[in-house]
């Protein structure tokens, strides 16, 4: 959050600076104000002009007595945070210290003693050290210190393995050196980040502990005994237990934020998002193609998010049981086009098309309940991370009949034997108690069948599966895709199957969309794709697959080149800086795609240039 | 194959298990230890200290035998964990009631105040954190998201003992609404459970919202997505479950913390517990009595630590057998 950063480091720093000011310079100032009994007849006063927060018991100004306060409380919980550091330092840096079998019992009691919470802690140790000042002091110091040994024991063991710290060890550095020398300086920052906290944590403790009574004790007073003070008489004069716990709460916040805005200024800075554009509506344009044939229309697609566009107007359309490959490198926004069309993009990117229809149905203007039924039933997703794609709290068979339930309105019961036919129709064995699993039982393979077969739970009449098979091994690939196949002869459901591998794409689909910089560059008929293709990233793509006659243990030609950004995409064809037939017109114009391409030099390329030929 | 299967993950639950038992002992000892050498660190004669300066030095040694002080610190030890395990918690030096009469009339009305105001804690912050995700996820309402943030933040800062001090001055002293002090009926259980709440509920809303917000990243939410399911189903269902994990063992700590800190907040409103029966103890010296009580708390920050352990295991059984 780095517009956060500024106005919380700077608040942080101000109030700190003005707490610590107080400090110093209140007692000199105001100590003779704050202890004088100004005169006896002044007793419990309320807020007056000459004493701003009233006057306490004694007829002493309460204002004052909080500012001269600071000092004092500041001071204890500093040194208390100070003493639990050491201690934890001291504890925490035990393995190193006093050498591994100690140190894991130093470290096995830390682990006890971090369970209990600091308050108990310090009334324990409050117990052993008297009631006063100085036994608050230690009590708070060492309740803090187990949570501190605990960190610094945590930071210790990352930075003791390296090999600066095992040389200095062989050379014969001293243990206490090594710590102070080696090992401190790279566990620091957190330690100051956790200890500005404690310091704060501290400053609330002791303001509980005062009180109390169990803390300073009278005649000198820090904010807890105020507090204390002032509580007894809440009904008759509340500003003087208010006043203190205003001071309290935020010399605590300073102390807080400072160590928060520490913390931030040396984490890293998360680019998030700023502005958020609204969805631009568009008037429908007449659509001229309206076959009944079509399950799939988009023109003119485009997906933004601020700053960038990665898909800039995509057009296709899928007909009734076809099979449809879209390959492309990724970052090409071949994902992006699919989650498009399943009407997936969230906030804040932003969908445009001329053309977006599923089945008839204009799926532009938001979803209608009856939409989301259409998409719930109709339309069959697969993603590519099976292993991340199931909800891993809800057995396998309750994900599956979920949809069911809600757009097909079947009971429990039934959706649930629906779901175990499902995914005896995907061919998962023991379907019956495979249902009953949850997704951590099931082997990639068998999670993408599952997932398949959830697709199948209503009736699809598109298939849109991202890289299926790519977090898979080549096997488990070969059942997948066959599966697909198969589910699309028995359903007749089309298919869109989008992949990084023009392969695995050649296996299924009669058609392949090839996909760059966020357009369609060809179209192209699987059949034809190894004499016809057109484009050179085409021509690249398979002069980049591994054939019969290549050496396996050579390494993949690569498409020489850097991907294109989305970020920044250049005026001309996108393809220019890898391609070897680019020149001026391509650097300065987009080609359209037309007649299955879009290059401005496909009549050239026809014989396919390239390593291998 | 299923039956290996299965072996293996009740096994994998016995490890958990014993495992967990072992921890609880050694720090039921780690406890009983603890208080005890508590006793016995203190500098000084806490005989004496407790009977006064003045008192003569016969009462003080009668005194010193009758409680076994001049016994050897083993034998001692000893005594103790056998009067600990015989339910013999000693005599209170100021009352002379037994110290287990003392903590049977005081426990309940802790114990009440920590589980209602955990229940409200619960209660407020795991929809106010849910909500507040799904208000704010992907960047949206930044103004929303700084609100929210900047107020939970200050409410975790500020301790129970000060919110309860502002509550009666709002409800008691400015409206006149609520009872302010003591045991009196149900009204007047309402300032000293939001007094404990609002603090660890302000801390749970925030881990809430941003562990929500993670999950709602995740790819089994865009599945479920794709099945287009009503939001409360989606947000209720799948998102929920999958970020109360880290929420329960944050709840869990806090609840440990919401144990000690009703000391405090009992002490603002004159709760007949055993926190303000503890300070009062402390500062008369009857040692009897701190122990017990500090046992007593201590137990309960360890039952609440297993019972966090154990809910743990049952949410995400994976990490349960990953562990072992
Ligand atoms: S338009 Fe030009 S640069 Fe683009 S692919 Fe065709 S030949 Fe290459």
């Amino acid at each position: 959050m780095p517009r956060l950063r500024t106005p919380l480091g700077g608040t942080a720093a101000v109030l700190l600076v003005a707490v610590l000011a107080t400090a110093v310079l209140a007692p000199p100032l105001w100590g003779e104000k704050a202890a004088a009994a100004a005169d006896t007849a002044n007793i419990l006063q309320g807020a007056s002009a000459a004493h701003w927060a009233g006057t306490d018991g004694l007829g002493r100004d309460i204002f004052f007595r909080v500012l001269v306060a600071t000092r004092l409380s500041v001071l204890l919980a500093l040194l208390a945070t100070g003493l639990g550091v050491l201690t934890g330092l001291l504890l925490g840096a035990a393995p190193l210290l006093v050498g591994a079998r100690v140190g894991r019992l130093v470290t096995a009691a830390v682990n006890i003693a971090v369970a209990f919470p600091g308050l108990l802690l310090a009334l324990s140790f409050a117990v052993v050290f008297g009631v006063g000042g100085t036994g608050a002091v230690l009590a708070i110091g060492f309740a803090i210190a187990p949570a501190f040994a605990r960190l610094t024991g945590t930071l210790v063991a990352t930075v003791a393995e390296r090999d600066y710290i095992a040389a200095a060890r062989i050379a014969g550095v001293g243990r206490l050196r090594i710590l102070v020398r080696h090992v401190l300086p790279n566990i620091g920052e957190p330690l100051v980040v956790n200890a500005t906290v404690a310091a704060g944590g501290s400053l609330l403790a002791f303001a509980g502990l005062s009180y109390l009574g169990l803390g300073v004790q009278a005649p000198a007073y820090d904010w807890g005994r105020l507090l204390g003070e002032g509580l007894n008489s809440l009904y008759m004069h509340p500003l003087a237990a208010l006043v203190p716990g205003g001071a309290v709460v935020l010399a605590g916040l300073a102390l807080n934020l400072t160590g928060e805005a520490v913390a931030r200024g040396i984490g890293q800075t998360t680019p998030l998002f700023t502005a958020v554009r609204r969805r631009r509506p568009e008037a429908p344009l007449p659509s001229n193609q309206d076959s009944a044939d079509v399950v799939l229309a988009v023109e003119g697609l485009h997906v933004s998010f601020p700053g960038v566009t990665p898909v800039r107007g995509v057009s296709f359309t899928v007909r009734r049981g076809e099979a449809v490959g879209v390959v492309g490198e990724s970052g090409s926004g071949k994902s992006l086009t699919a989650l498009a069309i399943a009407q997936l993009i969230e906030e804040p990117g932003q969908v445009r098309a001329e053309r977006l229809e599923f089945a008839g149905e204009d799926l532009r203007h938001g979803p209608s309940r009856a939409q989301r039924r259409l998409l719930g039933t109709s339309l069959a997703m697969v993603f590519q991370d099976p292993m991340t794609s199931f909800n891993p709290t809800q057995r396998i068979g309750r994900q599956l009949a979920e949809p069911a339930r809600a757009h097909q309105g079947l009971s429990r019961r039934r959706a649930f034997d629906r779901a175990v036919d499902r995914l005896r129709a995907v061919r998962l064995p023991a379907p019956e108690r495979r249902a009953h699993q949850f997704p951590h039982e099931f082997s990639g393979g068998m999670r993408q069948r599952a997932m398949i077969g959830m697709g199948l739970m209503g009736t699809p009449m598109l298939i849109l599966a991202d890289e299926p098979t790519t977090a898979l091994d080549v096997t488990v690939q070969r059942q997948v895709l066959a599966l697909l196949e198969d589910v699309r002869a028995t359903t007749a459901a089309a298919l869109v199957l989008i992949s990084h591998d023009i392969t695995v794409v050649g296996q299924v689909c009669e058609r392949v969309l090839v996909m760059y910089a966020g357009r369609i560059v060809e179209d192209v008929a699987t059949a034809e794709l190894s004499t016809a293709a057109r484009h050179p990233y085409t021509q690249a793509l398979l002069a980049a697959v591994p054939h019969l006659g290549t050496d396996r243990d050579r390494p993949l030609t690569v498409i020489p080149g850097r991907p294109a950004d989305p970020g920044d995409t250049p005026v001309g064809c996108a393809f220019a800086p890898r391609c070897a037939y680019a020149d001026d017109l391509c650097r300065r114009a987009d080609p359209p795609l037309e007649g299955g391409v879009a290059c401005w030099h496909a009549d050239r390329t026809v014989a396919p240039p390239g390593p291998g030929g | 194959m299923a039956t290996a299967v299965r072996a293996m993950t009740d096994n994998a639950w016995a490890r958990f298990a014993a495992r967990r038992l072992l921890r609880l002992l050694l720090s039921i000892w780690v406890l009983l230890t603890a208080a005890f050498l508590m006793i016995h660190l203190i500098p000084g004669d806490p005989v004496r200290a407790a009977l006064g300066v003045t008192a003569p030095a016969e009462l003080v040694n009668a005194r010193r035998e009758q409680l076994g002080l001049n016994d050897p610190l083993w034998t001692q030890y000893g005594h103790y964990l056998a009067d600990l395990f015989s339910g013999r918690l000693g005599v209170s030096t100021i009352s002379g009631l037994p110290v287990s009469q003392v903590i049977a009339d005081r426990y309940p009305a802790t114990l009440e105040l920590a589980v209602y105001a955990f229940l409200v804690a619960v209660a407020l912050s795991v929809p106010l954190g849910l909500t507040m995700a799904v208000l704010t996820r992907t960047g949206r309402r930044r103004r929303l998201e700084l609100g929210f943030t900047s107020t939970s933040v200050f409410l975790g800062t500020v301790p129970e003992f000060l919110v309860g001090a502002f509550l009666v001055y709002v409800f008691g002293v400015r409206l006149g609404l609520a009872p302010i002090a003591g045991w009196a009926g149900p009204d007047s259980y309402v300032l000293p459970v939001l007094a404990l709440a609002i603090g660890p509920a302000a801390v749970l809303a925030r881990i809430t919202r941003v562990e929500t917000l993670a999950v709602l990243e995740a790819d089994f939410i865009r599945t479920a997505r794709a099945k287009r399911l009503p939001d409360r189903r989606l947000y209720l269902r799948h998102a929920l479950p999958n970020s109360l994990t880290a929420t329960v063992t944050v709840a869990g700590l806090l609840l440990g913390g919401l144990v000690a800190a009703t000391v405090l907040v009992e002490n603002v409103f004159a709760w007949p517990g055993l926190g303000s029966t503890i300070v009062s103890s402390i500062l008369a010296k009857d040692y009897p009595v701190v122990q017990a009580i500090v046992l007593v708390y201590g137990l309960g920050v360890l039952l609440v630590n297993l019972v966090v352990d154990v809910g743990l295991a049952l949410l995400d059984p994976r990490s349960t057998i990953r562990e072992s």
